[in-house]
């Protein structure tokens, strides 16, 4: 099942999507995907979805100027495109037009090329540099004349006279390299401007040499708390491309070892949160849980936090045959310990007073920034992608989707903590019922992917994870892109945090939960 | 009991006996230098190892247990450690303020530390106005702290000094309001005379009722916000600030703010222990005199230390269970409520000890 992809001219791209917008409700931009097409000329892909009636719609535009190539943005119809058009400039030169804020995302801003495009060569070009990074406080926009021609705009982010402190990328609580340039008037957020790529793999760029299975180890490496879901996501993606079908047995396993790691994902999310609001203690309270399930992770396939369980068209081991009485010895203990959570934590007078109402991302916020997962749900969006799109066996448990509408930092805490209960829900309802099988579909050794783009969402521990696929029909792909679930995240910081304490940045970063890996890539 | 006075009395005029008052003057000066810094040091470590158990115990660890027998060497190893630490000089840095810094913070806790009634008869510094000294010292620390995030010319110690500035000032008025209380009770400023006071009246908690009890809750918080521990542990929010107002000290520049720190605690513990639970006074109950004749077996020193490690107990208690405040919430706090709770706490109290309502 390939995508279907209507192409538009650049000049028809601005109205068609603001129309799409407008008339269709098209109000979150999935993916914004840049594309180096060779002789075409380089584009970018969009990936549109309405919220309300859920229909989706995939578009492209090309432009063949490989000198100069421009595209009209559409970061003022959708505001998470802001962060995503700077990657697409960042990895193949495509400038926008009307982007407030064209500087690069992830490399640094003194290099050289754009190493996503096919004829680029990052190495050659780029020796290792033993200078610090320049940062610059002014950026260029650049903007259609009426005339015709591109003129370019001075826009300044930070003024001189501004107090910028610098949160990262070595700070305890940005959980990684993240660096956060913030502008602080006292102890007031007044800006912050993120400065990504500080662990950038160019993981889609390595993936582009690898073949199909090879691509798989390098999913676990994104977002390491999503190990699973993010490699179930590949795996889906590629199966669907070569119309593999998995057996019963290997549909349980898959979807019971998602819910685990989200339970294992959030007890992390716990214990950070407790650790960034300086509640030291309940940090180890869930970190305690959390080894019991790595120790069954670690009997199953010797992974605890790089799984590389998932293959395509199965699973690498069987499980054991204790697998199932130790996964509900392992439901049970958490249970039991999940009000010493709360006891501790949540309902404490000071972290009460240290979520509520802080933070706070509106619905229309959320939708347009492409928050994501636990934490858009805590601005009333029904984005799970287990209910929007099912796949694996999540239409055939009962679960509920955890929505909270006051999009504060208390409403994401208490999302992921709900989820636990949930996720502990669906792994109970299957756990007994894991049907005999084969744990491996039987598969050429070499796969090869017919021509086409595919694409496969799944919702991981912090929200939807994609992998989009485009193929020529080689051993290896023309073009892998994945769906961050993070960038979003960070990049809805600002919106935030303006006008929140610097404290509070903190405890917002935490409730968001991103992971760095995941956001570099 | 039995009071120490004489062997320092004994000790003075065996020395005045050989040789001139002023020599004999000085080396007593000497000796008792040399014993509370030895006492400092000893406390600090045995401090330092209490918050390390005391703390994995409440986190479900072990704590240290490497270095020597229970991990009794850490403290030890630690401190090595830090000596042999490269001191390290920021390049745009104010160097003179920036290396005295750490000595206010410690001068303070020197001075707050020496008023300390440790027994009877055994109190370095007692004058008719020793609470009125005590939280005068007590107030050379934020000097340092300020200093410190100043001088270090980088944007988190700057923030956590501001921070700390802040919190000090403001919550010392709680701290001098519920001691303004408990003098009101005792009718002394003198702390030696407030203990002994308690040693034949009966503690302060218990005499002062009521507004006793609700001075000492006043006090435990702001005391701990005065330690600069958590939750109250703004200043140096490791989480926000990294490290707070001594982000850029290493070695024992980063040691004597830490030693500070843990002295801090035993100083605002054994303060309460003084003046709430009757210092080096021994537990007695009214009308059991076999009971509190044992009790007076007990050394008043032991009294002290064990009400002092109790209340140091609690500190570590609160300081690993709760999160931390917000700044802003963390003065509300202050001005909102705990000060004008501690002002009507003082009429109370007035009130009670002038209708002769203390038990």
């Amino acid at each position: 099942m390939t995508l279907d992809i209507k192409t538009l001219t650049t000049a028809e791209l601005h109205d068609e999507m603001l129309r799409l917008r407008q008339e269709r409700h098209m109000d979150f931009l999935v993916n914004l995907i840049g594309m180096d097409w060779g002789e075409e000329g380089l584009g970018v892909i969009y990936m549109l979805e309405s919220t309300t009636t859920g229909e989706t719609a995939t578009l492209k535009t090309v432009t063949a100027d490989r000198e100069n190539p421009y595209i009209p943005t559409v970061s003022d119809i959708w505001q998470i495109a802001k962060i995503y058009e700077r990657e697409v400039y960042d990895f193949f030169g495509i400038r926008f037009l009307g982007h407030p804020d064209m500087r690069r995302i992830f490399l640094r801003e003194d290099w050289v090329g754009y190493p996503l495009r096919k004829d680029d060569d990052p190495e050659g070009e780029n020796p290792l540099r033993m200078d610090n990074e320049p940062l610059a406080d002014t950026t260029t926009e650049y903007y259609l004349k009426e005339d015709g021609t591109v003129g370019t705009k001075e826009n300044v982010i930070f003024q001189p006279e501004d107090h910028v402190v610098n949160v990262g990328p070595q700070h305890p609580s940005t959980h990684g390299v993240l660096h956060m340039r913030t502008q602080l008037e006292g102890e007031t957020v007044l800006k912050i401007d993120p400065v990504l790529g500080y662990i950038h793999r160019g993981v889609e760029k390595i993936c582009e040499s690898l073949t199909y299975p090879q691509m798989l180890a390098l999913t676990d490496r994104l977002d390491y708390f999503s190990a699973m879901q993010n490699r179930h996501a590949m795996c889906m993606c590629i199966e669907k491309a070569i119309e593999l079908e998995v057996s019963p047995r290997v549909q349980y396993i898959r979807t019971i070892m998602d819910e685990l790691q989200r339970i294992a994902s959030h007890l992390i999310y716990y214990a950070c949160m407790t650790m960034d609001t300086g509640a030291l203690t309940a940090f180890f309270y869930t970190f305690r849980e959390r080894e019991e399930l790595m120790k069954i992770f670690e009997d199953n396939f010797g992974g605890r936090v790089i799984m590389n369980y998932n293959t395509i068209g199965g699973v690498m081991y069987d499980i054991r045959p204790d697998f199932a009485q130790e996964v509900k010895k392992f439901c049970k203990h958490v249970r039991k310990r999940f009000k010493e959570y709360q006891d501790i934590y949540t309902g404490n007078v000071i972290a009460e007073q240290r979520m509520i109402g802080v933070g706070t991302i509106s619905n229309a916020d959320a939708i347009s920034l492409g928050v994501t997962g636990p934490s858009g749900r805590a601005s009333g969006w029904h984005n799970d992608v287990r209910k929007r799109h099912p796949y694996a066996l999540y239409d055939q448990v009962n679960f509920k989707e955890i929505v909270r509408t006051e999009g504060d930092t208390n409403a994401r805490h208490w999302n992921r903590m709900e989820e636990i209960l949930e996720s502990l829900g669906i792994v109970e309802q299957l756990i007994d019922n894991i049907p005999e099988g084969e744990y491996q579909a039987k598969r050429k050794p070499i796969v090869k992917l017919p021509e086409g783009d595919f694409y496969q969402a799944v919702e991981t521990s912090r929200g939807e994870f994609g992998v989009f696929i485009e193929s020529k029909g080689d051993k290896n792909p023309y073009r892998v892109h994945f769906r961050s679930n993070g960038l979003p995240l960070v990049n809805a910081m600002d919106t935030a945090c303006r006008g929140q304490k610097f404290a509070d940045l903190i405890a917002i970063g935490a409730s968001m939960d991103f992971v760095i890996p995941d956001i570099d890539r | 009991m039995y009071n120490f006075k004489i062997v320092t009395d004994w000790f003075h005029s065996l020395l005045t006996g050989v040789m001139p008052e002023w020599l004999a003057i000085g080396i007593e000066c000497l000796i008792v230098l040399l014993f509370i810094i030895l006492l400092y040091a000893t406390l600090a470590i045995v401090l330092i190892y209490m918050e390390r158990k005391v703390c994995a115990f409440f986190q479900c660890r072990i704590g240290p247990n490497r270095v020597g027998k229970w991990g009794l060497l850490q403290v030890f190893a630690d401190v090595f450690k830090m000596l042999t630490k490269e001191i390290i000089k920021m390049r745009q840095s104010d160097r003179l303020l920036h290396d005295l810094a750490p000595y206010f913070v410690l001068v303070a806790s020197f001075l707050t530390f020496a008023c300390l009634p440790w027994h009877e008869g055994v109190q370095i510094l007692d004058f008719n106005i020793g609470v009125f000294f005590f939280i005068a010292v007590s107030g050379i620390g934020v000097v340092g702290i300020l200093l410190a995030g100043w001088a270090s010319r980088s944007k988190y110690p700057i923030i956590g000094a501001m921070r700390s500035g802040a919190q000090l000032v403001s919550y010392e008025l709680s701290i001098g309001m519920t001691m303004l209380t408990m003098i009101i009770l005792c009718g002394t400023m003198q702390l030696s005379e407030i203990v002994n006071q308690q040693a034949e009246l009966g503690w302060n908690i218990f005499r002062g009722h009521i507004p006793a009890v609700l001075a000492f809750l006043i006090y435990m918080v702001a005391g701990n916000a005065e330690c600069n521990r958590g939750p109250f542990d703004l200043p140096e929010a490791e989480s926000e600030l990294t490290a707070g107002y001594h982000t850029e000290y290493s070695g024992m520049g980063f040691g004597f703010f830490y030693l500070a720190e843990y002295l801090n605690l035993f100083i605002c513990a054994a303060m309460a222990a003084t003046i709430f639970f009757g210092g080096w006074a021994p537990l007695h109950i009214v009308g059991l005199d076999g009971f509190n004749a044992v009790m007076d077996y007990i050394p008043g020193f032991v009294w002290f230390f064990g009400k002092t490690f109790f209340i140091v107990f609690l500190l570590m208690w609160i300081r690993w269970t709760f999160p931390r405040l917000r700044i802003d919430q963390l003065l509300s706090l202050e001005w909102k409520y705990l000060m004008p709770i501690s002002m009507i706490n003082i009429v109370l109290m007035a009130l009670v000890v002038t209708l002769g309502l203390t038990l």
